[in-house]
């Protein structure tokens, strides 16, 4: 079956741009079922029923749903559940996207790393940018941090050593209000090419 | 100067930080329960109206559906001050008001629920202005509030609490002014806090009294405290927080989010879940309340204030449960602020048919300040009186005074201010700046520069009491005893960190108790800024309490006096001769040592905080760029240096600064509908928008605790508001004086274009 395209990154997600995002949740119902979907979170992979009944992933089951509730991975955090806050943000075959805004029928095949698939999963040991976060005290409540650290997570996929513009650009779509944003910005950097 | 601390002023990872970080941290929304049922809230689409009938029948048989409760099914619970508001009532007063709840085993099934409702309402007129509110004829909100005037006071406050500030004689104050200047001012726009976890709780209903609620508020002690008046004394909730995701002061209270579980679990005996989405959060949820005065100030050539009359009207929503609180508070601070002998000041506060006003940060003070300083201002542009110097001069100093909210005079006995405010003053360039009232500091073309100050101060840094426990085990190990949450100021930490100064013992080897009000002593809560010194005072007091038993129990062992001993890294030494030592363990290992500390309120001490803030109109565009912050305080001695600094940060956020930017919510004043209650159309502050903030925080030792530190998170959203309008009527070189200064109502001032209404106005 055809798969429309509909996950955004969350560095193009622009304030007041957002019909298009509505758009989406507004054809969730009309999304086409296919029978099972399988997609790799945090290395694992799990092959999932599509469907109504309580075990399956209803087709109009967001991304962030399925991650929270049928996986349990709570890590990933819902605030405004409609793409305006960057809090849900989760990598897709590397690259950020909004869990609250994609269907999980649209994430058969792809690969999800969640917060929680950062740190060695052996030894326990945190990814270098979780380090920083630590080291900065780069959050106040930590509600929006999980969020905060997959974007720039994808940022420095994307960009290993960004200037301090280009971090505060790739993270423009995430709030936080606690204004923990400066001291973010300082981990970012520290934790990047340039910091090293 | 070295510091005498191990601990204190140091930088540690937060002890939360690993969880946080993981995503392990387990916010309210992340926690099941076995057989957990969904609740939901239908609202009201009315401003206004009377429920004539609710029709159940059709919702009880779908699918998963437990309960649905109404008006006719809920005991008498009643919230406010005084308690008049239901839980659920036959009237509604607020499109967004609760007409029915619902609970069923998936989130998805209580919602649809919703939708099989069917509500018959008899529709009432409406009213949505302060002044509208008050007149003959007006629509009325409650029985017991006639003229919608919402009874004045706080009786836990005290008896003489604070309603008004009236003192001296301000006639005389008019004749010795130079000056008099008179107007109207608003701070209106009900500017919302906005914490990113939305309120929710999940409540377990067991016995025919007993009720466990797992809520994530600021201050989860108080939560069994106001619930159980609530429930009218019959019930003794035990609620247990957990990581707050964030609060600003609004997650101080989530009563109804909470009686709505409660009642939900007591019909069906499950746990319920309830946790509101981000449009009932923003429309339905506290926010600020709005205030317009209407003042007469008299000043002399030199700056000094000899008269302030006027009557405050305060919008509070359909309810009030802490305004009252938020004007005693707020009259104290306007005290502080302006060292005047005469005093008329009345405040009124008014119910109309939108959202509830609440607790937000500045608490009372800053909606008072947001509407007198643009006033002063007038008066200051009269006088020739430079703003910086003014606030300076009119500051409460050590000795001055001012009624605080329990009508109580207080001399202030802690540090002189300013210091702090020249060394900001300094930091900023005012002198260098400043050019006088309605003078751009630079021109560019079409951009213009202009500069503002601000401030506050309040003796809430000593309100309200604490307990703590601290007890120690033979394994040189301690646990902390106290109820409180984390909500994001580090406090947590800090009180682990005073705990291992006292006690000398490294901070991982001492850990916190889960703030449940079941193990825990009372404890008010962190909120205006008075973690640091009420909450850390208890805090200390209980490891003072527990190493001396320690000292005592362990003198004779090692032949000495409890006052000839001390303590380090669990070992009991003695200090003319430390080789002589001995191990915790030798309290016995079948024993603990318990240590008691309390709080007692203390109204004495003044924090402050002065802003400075430098913006850039665009007059082609009406745009105002916040260009730089500097924040100046004095702390007595930083406790934790990022944590700090973080809150200073959040000066922007949480209904601060940018409520005078651009953050408001929209009210539709026909229908009485919030019009911006989502993420994308209530404004926010992004990361390329951000200003540069410096923070500048001096350490004059305080006379609170043995640490001499006093808090100020809560204020650093204060000052900013006032010296936005200031710093852009200053690059006009016109009066601007509404909130917020939306490129709409820039554009109308310059006479350019439009209506010049934000959405509020
Ligand atoms: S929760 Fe997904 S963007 Fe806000
Ligand atoms: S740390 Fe609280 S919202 Fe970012």
């Amino acid at each position: 079956m055809e798969k429309r395209k509909s996950v955004r990154p969350v560095a193009f997600l622009k304030k007041g741009e957002d019909t298009v995002v509505r758009t989406q949740k507004l054809t969730r119902k009309k999304a086409r079922a296919t029978e099972r979907i399988s997609l790799t979170v945090n290395g694992k992979i799990h092959e999932m029923e599509v469907g109504t009944a309580s075990h399956q992933i209803d087709p109009a089951h967001t991304l962030a749903h399925t991650l929270r509730e049928t996986l349990g991975l709570t890590g990933t955090k819902v605030s405004c559940d409609h793409g305006a806050c960057g809090s849900c943000t989760v990598l897709m075959d590397g690259k950020a996207v909004l869990s609250c805004m994609t269907l999980t029928i649209e994430c058969d095949g792809k690969r999800i790393t969640t917060i929680e698939g950062l740190s060695d999963p052996e030894t326990g040991e945190l990814d270098p940018l979780q380090q920083a976060f630590v080291d900065h005290t780069a959050f106040q409540c930590g509600f929006c941090t999980p969020g905060m650290i997959m974007s720039a997570k994808a940022l420095l996929g994307e960009n290993p050593s960004p200037t301090e513009e280009e971090v505060k650009e790739g993270l423009s779509g995430n709030f936080c209000r606690c204004i923990s944003n400066y001291h973010v910005v300082k981990a970012v950097l520290a934790a990047s090419g340039k910091g090293r | 100067m070295a510091s005498p601390y191990r601990f204190i002023g140091k930088t540690t990872p937060r002890k939360d930080a690993r969880e946080i970080v993981t995503g392990r941290a387990n916010f309210l929304a992340d926690r099941k329960f076995p057989g957990m049922l969904h609740g939901k809230v239908l609202r009201s689409p009315h401003p206004h109206a009377l429920i004539k009938s609710v029709s159940r029948d059709e919702v009880m048989k779908l699918p998963g559906v437990e309960a649905v409760l109404t008006w006719e099914d809920v005991p008498n619970w009643k919230g406010g001050t005084p308690r008049c508001t239901r839980i659920l009532d036959r009237k509604v007063r607020y499109v967004g008001d609760a007409v029915a709840l619902v609970a069923a085993d998936t989130e998805e099934h209580a919602k649809e629920a919703l939708r099989f409702i069917k509500v018959e309402y008899e529709v009432l007129p409406a009213v949505f202005d302060i002044e509208e509110a008050l007149k003959p004829g007006a629509p009325q909100l409650y029985e017991d509030f006639p003229g919608n005037v919402v009874t004045p006071g706080v009786p836990f406050f005290g008896p003489k609490n604070l309603k008004e500030v009236v003192r001296g004689d301000v006639e005389r104050g008019f004749a010795e002014a130079d000056v008099i200047t008179e107007g109207t001012f608003g701070y209106e726009n009900m500017p919302n806090p906005i914490p990113p976890e939305p309120p929710g709780v999940v409540a377990l209903w067991e016995a025919p009294d007993s009720v466990t609620l797992w809520v994530s508020n600021q201050a989860s002690y108080m939560d069994t405290v106001i619930l159980s008046h609530i429930m009218e004394r019959k019930i003794q909730p035990r609620t247990i927080g957990g990581p707050c995701g964030g609060s600003f002061g609004s997650k101080y209270m989530s009563w109804q989010v909470q009686c709505y579980a409660a009642l939900l679990s007591r019909a069906t005996r499950k746990p319920v879940k309830l946790v509101l989405t981000k449009e009932e959060h923003l429309a339905s949820f506290t926010l600020r309340p709005a205030s317009r005065m209407s003042a007469k100030v008299g000043m002399k050539k030199d700056g000094t204030v000899t008269a302030v009359q006027g009557t405050w009207l305060i919008d509070t929503g359909y309810y009030s449960m802490t305004t009252q609180s938020q004007i005693a508070v707020g009259c104290g601070e306007v005290q502080i602020m302006v060292q005047c002998p005469n005093w008329d000041l009345k405040p009124v506060i008014v119910c109309t048919n939108r959202n509830a006003s609440g607790i937000v940060r500045g608490f009372g003070g800053q909606e008072l300040k947001c509407c007198l300083i643009p006033l002063l201002s007038l008066a200051m542009e009269k006088a020739g009186v430079d703003p910086f110097e003014f606030l300076k001069k009119n500051f409460v100093r050590p000795g001055g005074g001012y009624f605080w909210r329990d009508g109580i005079w207080y001399n202030h006995r802690g540090i002189d201010h300013t210091k702090a405010m020249e060394r900001g003053a300094e930091v900023f360039g005012w002198k260098e700046k400043w050019k006088g009232w309605l003078k751009p500091t630079a021109v560019n073309g079409p951009k213009r520069r202009g500069i503002g100050v601000g401030i506050h101060g309040s003796a809430d840094i000593g309100e309200d009491s604490s307990e703590a426990y601290v007890r120690l085990h033979p394994d040189g190990t301690a646990m902390l005893f106290s109820c409180v949450t984390e909500h994001g100021t580090g406090q947590v930490t800090n009180y682990i960190r005073m705990v291992a100064e006292v006690l000398q013992l490294p901070m991982e080897r001492i850990s916190i108790t889960p703030p449940d009000s079941l193990i825990n002593p009372y404890e008010f809560g962190p909120a205006g800024s008075r973690g640091t010194y009420a909450i850390g005072a208890a805090i200390i007091a209980a490891a003072e309490d527990a190493r001396q038993r320690l000292l005592e129990l362990i003198a004779p062992r090692l032949k000495a006096k409890p006052q000839d001993l001390d303590t380090v890294d669990g070992v009991v030494y003695r200090k003319d001769d430390p080789g002589v030592k001995i191990p915790w363990k030798a309290m016995a290992v079948d024993r603990t040592i318990t240590g008691y500390g309390r709080f007692d309120p203390d109204y004495s001490l003044v924090n402050c905080m002065m802003t400075f803030i430098e913006v850039e109109v665009d007059t082609e565009t009406g745009k105002v760029a916040l260009l730089r912050v500097v924040n100046a305080t004095d702390v007595g001695q930083i406790i934790d240096p990022p944590g700090l600094e973080n809150q200073l940060n959040g000066c922007l956020g949480s209904a601060g600064i940018d409520s005078a930017i651009f953050e408001e919510m929209i009210l539709d004043r026909s229908a009485g509908r919030m019009l911006n209650a989502n993420m994308i159309d209530y404004k926010w502050r992004t990361f390329p928008e951000l200003p540069v903030i410096e923070n500048v925080v001096m350490e004059t030792p305080f006379p609170s605790h043995r640490f001499h530190a006093v808090g100020v998170g809560e204020i650093a959203t204060s000052p900013g508001p006032s010296a936005v309008l200031m710093a852009v009527s200053n690059a006009l070189g016109v009066w601007i004086h509404k909130y917020p200064v939306t490129p709409e109502r820039v554009l109308k001032t310059l006479g350019k274009t439009g209506s010049g209404k934000g959405g509020a106005a």
